[in-house]
């Protein structure tokens, strides 16, 4: 079957990254042959199939490998091994207004941007009304770009990108142009492009863009599919990558496959934007958290909203731990964070202790949320211990309410009576 | 929001990687799917898939051309203009110093030398602005995909822009001379012309590609241009090197340069029938141009061919080089 609009196969993409970077011809003769490099892999047998009218966020922190493998796709890089089929159109929106000659008028560069992006003359014939209107730039259409300002320039760029008419688009953190209007006119404008079924592949780090926009995300690491999954549950694994100090590494693979070849430090500027800093190492596991259950004031397996709830934990400390957090979150069943605290600073004493996260209200309605729980230090800083999901509290709601937060209203009415009014 | 919300299944994970949580409105069947242009990014590229794209390509090349010859004198008060007057002044300087200064007693020896230049001029301003074109278009190639082998042409274009304007110039000057070419040589002259475009375009690729690795090549490029201006008679007459290596049975090792047949056939057709060419122009017959213009087009596009797989062979690398 063949019904991926875009196919790509055991991609691997490596990087030659030279100590020194030898371009001259002087020193190319020099050192022919012996150049001291490492390999570096950016992407590792990257397998995905893409479907018509999908939107694929790819989500992954710095340097893990989501743009290099965003622009295999569009093809301005070949990969290593593997291949990538595609069907339709393609447009790639890396960066706005590239290619843009600032000598030229604004007219002269929709024409020569089109045309770079593939578009047939006629097409943009077609179009050009619709690319100025869009980048609100009828009045100066017609000036050099290089009197643009920012925000001109990237409306433009956008404007000329999304007319296209693609198949398949491809867009890399370049949703956040313009001011806040503009933005919204954007995202309307991928919005339309959903609705009309077109391939849309988001590369972006914001965890929200990728919830509103995409069907299914993809979380990478270190040039590795970490999972594909629907955006709410790989956020949660994006976050659990992004936020891991070494206590889940077996999800994660180790971050530079090789070791520069020879002695000496790579190049740092080669490095730069590649490779993230190497990993903390993993702390001495001085607690752990263990048998987590949910106390209730009732007996029913679910909760009404609003009624207490205490999550219960067991800490086996070995040595004491002066002033640490104990941190708890709240998921929503789409991944959405509900609720997260990092408590005030407090002392674990070694041996076993029984930690007591109580609510006095759940004011949550319908749903089953989990409620993560971890021992940090204070102020967002090195996590001791999780436990993730720790228990899951469901909710059922026996009133007509509906959404997601229990919000404590109440309904009268002041009726006041005047003379003349027929009587109550 | 409840678009997100809709699609969650019950577990997801990197097992389901093949399977598509939402349905979306399909924009196509799935017919029609197979309908599309179907294009591969692979570390290899065929030949004519990689023909075809170019050729699809040929409208931004256009757009090119006329970016580049627009840029140029952009800003500048006689704008396009100059694209004649420049050639046409380095004419009337060549008139004015062959003419009265430095006689060498070779009638209308500007003419002449005008003959040599206009395949040379060809050939090296495309090979200087093609060298260095992908490093100074490092924001596109590193941004947009599109056949790269484009700008490399679009230089060899603006080269062919540049050897019209030249040659309205010198038709101009020939109708002021009263000078008619030899007409039975003006399908030698297009067999030269499609030669130099080959011959140019090939190592223009290559040099293009090759400039991305070592940026010497740019550089290098100019000081090698000089040396190969004069290995063709352009300055000089056919016979103050042609006719010597003749006798020696080298002539062989002079034409080894595809250029000399260009510019010799260039110069039969424009200034053979200028009185007193006889001592100045190669004395061979029609069919000797042809044969040897023959061998000089195969050779070039033996070139091409191999510039491309060289172009194809190091270009999915360019986007990291820049």
């Amino acid at each position: 079957m063949s019904a991926a609009v875009i196919e790509v196969r055991e991609v691997s993409k490596r990087f030659r990254l030279y100590q020194e970077k030898y371009t001259s011809l002087k020193e190319r003769l020099l050192h022919a042959g012996r150049v001291p490099y490492s390999d570096f892999w950016a992407l590792r047998d990257i397998e995905i199939d893409v479907a018509p009218g999908e939107t694929l966020g790819i989500l992954g922190r710095n340097g893990c490998g989501k743009s290099t493998l965003l622009k295999c796709i569009a093809g301005i890089l070949k990969p290593t091994n593997g291949e990538i089929r595609l069907r339709g159109n393609l447009a790639a929106m890396l960066e706005l207004g590239a290619g843009f000659q600032p000598e030229l008028s604004g007219r002269e560069n929709i024409y020569l941007n089109a045309s770079l992006l593939g578009m047939p003359r006629r097409e943009i014939d077609k179009r050009f009304d619709e690319i100025v209107a869009f980048a609100e730039l009828e009045e100066f259409i017609d000036n050099q770009v290089r009197f643009y300002s920012s925000g001109m320039y990237v409306r433009l760029g956008f404007a000329v990108a999304v007319n296209v008419d693609p198949h398949i688009l491809l867009v890399d953190e370049v949703l956040a142009v313009g001011d806040e209007r503009f933005q919204q006119k954007c995202m309307q404008r991928i919005h339309d492009f959903q609705n009309e079924g077109r391939t849309i592949v988001v590369v972006s780090h914001a965890a929200d863009t990728m919830r509103q926009l995409c069907n299914r995300v993809m979380v990478m690491d270190a040039g590795q599919i970490v999972t594909v999954a629907p955006p709410g549950e790989a956020i949660r694994s994006f976050r659990e990558v992004l936020l891991d100090l070494g206590e889940n590494t077996a999800a994660i693979p180790p971050v530079a496959p090789q070791e520069p070849a020879t002695d000496g430090t790579v190049a740092a500027a080669q490095l730069d934007g590649v490779v993230q800093p190497a990993a903390p190492q993993p702390p001495v596991r001085k607690v752990r958290l263990s048998g987590a259950r949910v106390e209730t004031t009732t007996d029913r397996p679910h909760l009404y909203p609003g009624e207490p709830a205490c999550v219960v934990v067991e800490a086996d400390v070995t040595e004491p731990l002066h002033g640490v957090a104990l941190g708890c979150s709240v998921w929503g069943s789409n991944g959405s964070l509900i609720f997260d605290r990092d408590g005030e600073a407090m002392t674990l004493p070694a041996g076993r202790s029984t930690l007591r996260f109580r609510f006095a209200s759940i004011p949550l309605l319908d749903g089953s949320y989990s409620v993560n729980l971890r021992v940090q230090d204070p102020g967002g800083g090195a996590v001791h211990a999780r436990l993730e999901p720790a228990v899951s509290l469901v909710v059922e709601n026996p009133g007509t309410s509906t959404g997601m937060v229990a919000l404590p209203l109440s309904l009268e009415i002041e009726h006041e009576h005047r003379p003349g009014d027929p009587p109550a | 929001m409840a678009r997100a919300q809709a699609d969650m299944p019950a577990d997801g994970g990197a097992g389901d990687a093949r399977t598509v949580s939402a349905k979306p409105a399909a924009l196509l069947d799935e017919g029609q799917l197979d309908d599309l242009p179907q294009r591969v990014v692979a570390a290899r590229v065929g030949t004519l898939a990689r023909l075809r794209e170019i050729w699809l390509a040929h409208e931004l090349l256009v757009f090119l051309v006329r970016k580049e010859l627009k840029v140029r004198y952009k800003n500048s008060f006689l704008g396009f203009l100059w694209s004649f007057l420049n050639p046409a002044m380095v004419l009337l300087i060549y008139f004015v110093m062959f003419r009265y200064i430095l006689k060498n007693g070779i009638s209308d020896f500007a003419v002449y030398l005008m003959c040599g230049l206009l395949p040379w001029n060809l050939f090296n301003t495309a090979l200087l602005s093609s060298s260095g074109t992908l490093v100074a278009h490092a924001g596109i190639v590193k941004k947009v995909a599109f056949p790269r082998e484009i700008l490399a042409l679009t230089q060899v274009g603006v080269a062919a822009c540049y050897f019209f304007f030249q040659s309205c110039i010198l038709v101009v000057f020939l109708l002021g001379f009263h000078v008619m070419p030899s007409w039975q040589y003006f399908p030698v002259m297009l067999l030269a012309l499609v030669c130099d475009l080959v011959f140019t375009a090939a190592l223009a690729l290559a040099l293009s590609a090759l400039n991305v690795y070592m940026r010497d090549i740019e550089h290098l490029i100019q000081v090698v241009m000089v040396a190969l201006f004069f290995a063709e008679p352009i300055v000089y007459t056919w016979n103050n090197l042609g006719s010597r290596l003749g006798k020696h049975g080298l002539v062989w090792l002079y034409l080894l340069n595809p250029l000399t047949s260009i510019v010799i056939s260039f110069q039969r057709f424009i200034f053979g029938n200028v009185p007193g060419s006889q001592g100045v122009l190669a004395t061979y017959p029609q069919s000797f141009y042809y044969e040897l213009l023959a061998i000089v087009l195969g050779v070039s596009f033996v070139l091409l061919y191999l510039a491309s797989l060289l172009f194809r062979r190091v270009e999915g690398n360019f986007a990291e080089e820049l």
